[in-house]
């Protein structure tokens, strides 16, 4: 399989660009499998985990918090609004997150529900990639 | 003798005491510049980015709509002034205020709002009588991208409402580490020509006309969510910008005083040095007129 270079960068810093062979991410609309050589394509992302594929066969997942990607011609972007490599997320405080999200979806009401509701979903997700640190 | 010896030992120390605390403020500006200014770069490649994407739908796509991309007629127009929340930053406010002040001399108060992103800013145009609607003091040095999205939001969500027609930024501009500019720029509607003076265009001709792109789930769905989020982004350098202009101007600032105290130093000591010589010659030649006079 032919890599393609990709970029994960967040407002604070580049977050990571290596040589990948696959990508599969989700967007608004579903599952996405990107390859070397995809039409050229933007979406928007949900928040879930993105796995990569190097070229060595060796798989790594990212925490991404939304956002948007990018596929041209020479390279995919991933443009998120926070991403973490496994051994960034600070476990401790992701679980944190997730039960004080837990609480305020009891209570709260619309705009802020749908609020707690994201947050959960993002500690949730970190707590998922984070885990892949002990298996790594 | 122009002033006692105890007088100008005591000024001398003074002296000394202030310029430990210039020159401890100028090392602990010096590092944060050095932070701040990694932060401003880091930050930069996610606005490219972005930029790149904007640009590659905007020419990709013919007759996309945006209200963010078109001019309407200016009735109310918003500002939002970066300023620092400490002083002792030489003049790093009072220029930046008083090019905001000259800007909007003309403007009615009730044409203009202002969102105040920092203490000193805020005092002064609340006290001036300025429309300040929103503030943020408190920021740490380095902030954030999350300690901003809801003031950026709230900002973009004016322009979008409809409340003002036109967003201005207005923010020290970071050079280099000893210039910093007053910059006043016109963040949306977004411009497409740079020349505008706009923090970036939205269609600068830097790439040659892109393959056609497919978007889920359409264009216009795309820019939608895009746009706001790049604005937001804007205001975001801006202020990170800012913030390496605030500790820049902090160490020159202290950098001076610590140097004006040296030389305050050295005056003194001169003076202190003459009066000490005067003093004794004063004294000998009492004591030798005493002398003589009972020789007499």
């Amino acid at each position: 399989m032919d890599a393609f270079r990709l970029e994960i960068v967040t407002p604070d810093r580049k977050v990571f660009a290596d040589d990948v062979v696959f990508l599969a991410v989700r967007g608004v609309e579903g599952d996405l499998g990107i390859a070397a050589h995809h039409v050229p394509f933007v979406t928007r992302l949900d928040i879930a985990p993105a796995r990569i594929t190097f070229p060595d066969g060796r798989v790594k997942r990212v925490a991404v918090s939304g956002g948007f990607l990018e596929v041209r011609g020479d390279g995919v972007t991933i443009l998120a609004d926070a991403a973490e490599l496994p051994e960034e997320i600070d476990l401790d405080r992701a679980l944190r997150a997730k039960e004080r999200a837990e609480r305020d979806l009891e209570k709260a009401r619309d705009l802020e529900f749908k609020k707690a509701e994201l947050a959960l979903r993002r500690a949730l997700v970190r707590l998922d990639v984070g885990e892949d640190r002990r298996s790594s | 003798m122009a002033k006692g010896l105890r007088e100008l030992r005591a000024r001398i120390r003074s002296i000394k005491n202030t310029q430990q605390i210039t020159k401890a403020m100028e090392l602990v500006s010096a590092s944060k510049l050095r932070r701040a200014q990694e932060r401003a770069e880091s930050a930069k490649p996610y606005a490219e980015k972005m930029r790149e994407m904007i640009t590659n739908i905007a020419r990709g796509t013919t007759d996309v709509q945006h209200p963010m991309l078109e001019e309407r007629p200016i009735q109310k127009t918003g500002y939002i002034v970066i300023t620092s929340d400490r002083g002792l930053a030489g003049g790093y406010n009072a220029n930046l205020l008083r090019a905001f002040a000259q800007t909007v001399k003309d403007v009615p108060r009730e044409a203009m709002t202002i969102v105040a992103i920092g203490r000193k800013g805020r005092d002064y145009l609340i006290k001036r009588g300025y429309p300040v609607q929103a503030e943020i003091t408190g920021l740490s040095d380095f902030p954030q991208y999350t300690d901003i999205q809801a003031i950026a939001e709230q900002t973009v969500a004016l322009f979008t409402d409809g409340v003002v027609d036109a967003l201005v930024l207005v923010y020290n501009e970071f050079k280099s580490p000893l210039v910093q500019r007053p910059k006043i720029a016109r963040l949306l509607p977004l411009v497409s020509d740079e020349a505008e003076g706009g923090p970036a265009g939205a269609a600068d001709a830097r790439r040659p006309a892109g393959s056609l792109y497919e978007y889920e789930p359409s264009p216009e769905g795309v820019l939608s969510t895009l746009l706001p989020r790049y604005a937001e982004t804007l205001i975001y350098s801006a202020l990170l910008e800012a913030k390496a202009g605030e500790h820049a101007s902090r160490m020159a600032a202290m950098g001076a005083a610590t140097d004006a105290a040296g030389e305050m130093i050295e005056q003194y000591t001169l003076e202190l040095n003459r009066a000490r010589q005067a003093a004794i010659t004063q004294e000998i030649s009492e004591i030798v007129a005493g002398a003589n006079a009972l020789n007499a």
